[in-house]
């Protein structure tokens, strides 16, 4: 079917829509990457197993969605229409709701919420705590619709947003409604999506590209991914828009390899609008052509910045260049390109459905809608959340993420991927927007939120990122290059309790070169997490230095381990544990540590039960 | 070169250039304006036959108003009218030494780096030194592929790890051994040969007594005379 007017893509959206019974019993099963990884499939293939054996195949529909953000509890299913939420499924427990729920319109108690404080379980989804304070507007859709279905999506709403811009809107209007929105890039950076859209739409030049970012590489952020697992088209129908304001006729979407799913599901979606005349010639009869060819990203952390992202799409080495000239005007094979990033582009359809202003009246006076942030880390409810502009950090971690696990203290989260800052307890309070989490030295960045607690050594997360940083460098210029590995060796010598006083004034030098002088955004970032820690958590590194003690007993280098013999019940424990047999003790007697042929693993410190092992 | 006499005389824009009005050629780079009124500023991965790169990023200056002021390769930044430049602010002198430093210290035989180092009162090098015969300037590079259109050699690696090689660590075919490379590299042009200041390349360097040993491991300072040992090199030599 190639459908050649907006009333055509109209009418089948009807014919869709009147084939489905809204009342219609559907099981959907999320098959986002965290649930996937605890075995969601076989829970949702013993969903079919169970209902053909119940024979109730055509009165159920069954569907694999993309992630419903509340990783911490997978594998989830959600029962419509009642909307009941089922967590930590195994295969074991299908057979009970398929007779209890299915059938019975009862619900099985067990496998629901539970909330510990108010001592009761939720049935539904949207009352849970971590579902209650969200506002989820890109991600409600992904447990509505199967990711594989053009027509799922087309039955919420999908691609009208399209049918009103080709319809009825001219480009200047479409741009006009972006700008006043005031959506603003999500991939980082946060600069204004419409200016950006309009600088490339001024640039002289008949050939225009729009790119999709979607290589995302921080450590522990997904958001991304499950926007394009979940929900290809939505982003496809923002790119479609967007080549339209701005002239385009080919977009490139830049995906990682090492998301296959994501990749799969994109490249499912393109073919399925091209058959049906959304995208490639003449879409929906409206005489605009844009085509969108998929790219695997190599892996490259640095490919995530824009010149670098197009200088790999051009089939050179991933590499960023000088951005004096902006990408606007001369970006991939130096013409006009507007580079956007999944989440942003996701926002788009949503703004012309609903209209600027009500977009606008979400969030604070310069970050506006909303924000996906993939809470992870030291936290009781890991997953996607998202939240209006403007909600404080504290809400996040502790309303929404449920606080710490353990009953630990809580002691720094990292906002903005690698290169963002930690920020402390006594800042807790500020919201998120763009200039706040800057002003306090971090940065909003594409929305990886890591929690650490009382345990966490500051100076050893500042090496961990470093390292990481170090890794990822391209190594094209010398700040990023050099400066990344001289402080990795710095803090390294630091861990392990050789670092002098002076290092200190070192690093603080280095980071000032970092962020002056690198080439790309990685290196004037890079520096984030140490500038960060110095600021906030400088007793840790004195303490490291002149006292040699790692406060928070993580460096090895600096911690002794020990036995309390008044705790110590002999139990042997750890005695067997012990991979170097340093531990001796008669059964039932108070056993010592051989520091001498302690190899610090700590097995010993977590498998006593009696708090005997003692960390110093 | 030809190329600037090839470009036609356009309009000309003027811009702020260390607090008086001056005026350049809108096709020019920030640095051959500066250059063009003769103000120094250290460079190395610049060569005026060559595509400007910008890594090296020696040639960094202060532009902008104010409380809004960045730092910027001048190499590949175009003249853009109404630009402040400022080539020598303390926040553009500590940043060079800084690169600089981390230069010398993964390879203190280039006497180019030397001279720099002189040249920008650089005191003292507070990283242990790597011994390195590369800065990985990709002069070589582009000399190669835009001068001699062999292409021969290329980068290998990433980050820390990155160096020059041909194709596959293998001799080329395409290299025709002109020598092109050695020519341009400002390393191997001339070596320092440190404390051993007896081969007749190293005469004509003063900057080679190790001081500051004792407190910086084997890394080591150049100046002369040593700020932080208060040395002579004639204390040194004697």
């Amino acid at each position: 079917m190639n459908l050649s007017s907006v009333k055509e893509l109209e009418d089948l959206r009807k014919k869709i829509l009147s084939g489905r019974d809204l009342d219609k019993p559907c099981i959907a099963v999320c098959g986002g990457p965290g649930c996937l990884a605890k075995q969601c499939l076989q829970v949702r293939d013993e969903f079919i197993k169970e209902i053909s054996a119940k024979g109730l195949k055509s009165k159920v529909d069954i569907r694999t969605t993309g992630c419903h953000g509340y990783c911490e509890r997978g594998p989830i299913a959600l029962i419509f229409p009642q909307g009941i939420f089922y967590q930590r499924l195994s295969i074991d427990d299908v057979a009970e709701i398929v007779e209890e729920t299915v059938i019975n319109n009862k619900t099985v108690p067990r496998l629901l919420y539970s909330d510990v404080e108010a001592k009761q379980v939720i049935e539904k989804e949207n009352d849970i705590p971590f579902y209650k304070m969200q506002t989820r507007l890109i991600l409600s859709n992904n447990r509505m619709i199967d990711p594989n279905s053009i027509e799922d999506y087309l039955a919420i709403g999908g691609y009208s947003a399209l049918g009103k811009v080709l319809g009825s809107m001219n480009p200047p209007e479409v741009l006009d409604a972006i700008k006043k929105s005031g959506l603003r890039g999500r991939g980082g950076g946060g600069f204004h999506t419409g200016r950006k859209w309009e600088a490339t739409r001024d640039a002289p030049g008949d050939i225009k590209y729009v790119i999709c970012n979607a290589d995302e590489g921080d450590p522990g952020a997904f958001m991304d991914r499950s926007i394009l697992e979940g929900n290809p088209h939505s982003v496809l129908e923002g790119m479609i828009i967007g080549a339209y304001t701005i002239g385009s006729g080919v977009g490139y979407v830049y995906v990682r390899n090492e998301y296959p799913l994501a990749l799969k599901n994109v490249m499912l979606a393109i073919k399925q609008a091209k058959e049906l005349g959304i995208l490639g010639n003449n879409i929906l009869g409206s005489g605009f052509s844009f085509d969108v060819k998929v790219n695997r990203g190599g892996g490259a952390f640095v490919c995530g910045e824009s010149t670098a992202l197009m200088a790999s799409l051009e089939g050179k080495t991933g590499e960023p260049r000088a951005k004096y000239i902006h990408t606007s005007e001369k970006g991939l094979w130096d013409r006009p390109s507007n580079l956007n990033n999944v989440e942003t582009w996701a926002n788009v359809p949503m703004i012309l459905n609903k209209g600027a202003q009500w977009f606008s009246d979400i969030g604070t006076e310069s970050s506006k809608g909303t924000k996906v942030f993939s809470l992870v880390g030291k936290i009781n409810n890991t997953g996607l959340v998202e939240v209006p502009m403007g909600m404080t950090l504290r809400e996040i971690i502790f309303d929404i993420g449920g606080g710490i696990p353990g009953g630990k203290s809580f002691k720094a989260v990292q906002t903005g991927g690698p290169s963002g800052g930690c920020i402390p307890e006594n800042l807790l309070d500020i919201p998120v927007d763009y200039e706040r989490l800057t002003e306090v030295g971090s940065m909003m960045g594409s929305g990886g939120m890591i929690v650490m607690d009382e345990d966490t050594c500051m100076v050893d997360l500042a090496k961990y990122f470093t390292n990481f940083l170090q890794e990822e460098s391209c190594g094209k210029c010398v700040p990023c290059r050099e400066g990344l590995r001289r402080m990795g060796d710095i803090l390294k010598d630091i861990t392990e309790g050789k670092g002098r006083m002076d290092d200190i004034l070192l690093i603080e030098d280095l980071a000032g070169m970092l962020k002056d002088a690198s080439l790309c955004g990685l290196g004037t970032t890079a520096a984030n997490p140490v500038i960060s820690t110095l600021k906030y958590f400088r007793d840790e590194y004195v303490a490291h230095i002149s006292d040699h003690k790692c406060p928070a007993g993580v460096c090895r280098e600096l911690i002794t381990y020990g036995i309390d013999p008044d705790n110590c019940t002999g139990c042997g424990l750890c005695k067997k544990n012990c991979p170097p047999k340093a531990i001796n003790g008669e059964r039932k007697q108070t056993h010592v540590l051989d520091t001498g042929k302690c190899i610090k693993c700590g097995i010993c410190y977590d498998v006593c039960k009696f708090e005997a092992v003692r960390k110093e | 070169m030809s190329k600037k006499v090839e470009k036609s005389r356009g309009e000309m824009i003027s811009f702020m250039l260390n607090g008086a009005e001056v005026q350049a050629d809108p096709k020019w780079s920030l640095l051959e304006a500066i250059q063009f009124y003769g103000i120094s500023i250290p460079t190395l991965c610049h060569d005026e036959g060559l595509t400007p790169y910008g890594v090296c990023r020696m040639c960094v200056v202060e532009v902008g108003n104010g409380n809004r002021t960045k730092l910027v390769a001048s190499c590949m930044h175009p003249v853009t009218g109404g630009l402040n430049v400022r080539t020598h602010t303390s926040r553009v002198i500590k940043t060079r030494k800084m690169i600089l430093e981390l230069l010398i210290a993964r390879c203190p035989s280039s006497k180019k780096l030397q001279d720099m180092a002189a040249m920008l009162e650089l005191k003292e090098v507070r990283f242990d030194p790597l011994n390195d015969d590369c800065i990985l300037c990709g002069l070589c590079v582009r000399m190669c592929e835009e001068q001699m259109v062999a292409k021969a050699i290329g980068y290998a690696g990433r980050g820390m790890d990155r160096y020059i090689t041909t194709p596959f660590d293998m001799t080329s075919d395409e290299c025709r051994k002109c020598g092109a490379c050695m020519f341009i590299c400002p390393v191997c042009e001339l070596r320092c040969q440190g404390p051993q200041a007896e081969t007749t390349l190293c005469s004509g360097c003063i900057n080679t007594e190790p001081v500051c040993a004792s407190i910086y491991g084997e890394a080591m300072c150049f100046m002369v005379p040593c700020l932080s040992c208060i040395k002579k090199p004639e204390d040194v030599k004697a």
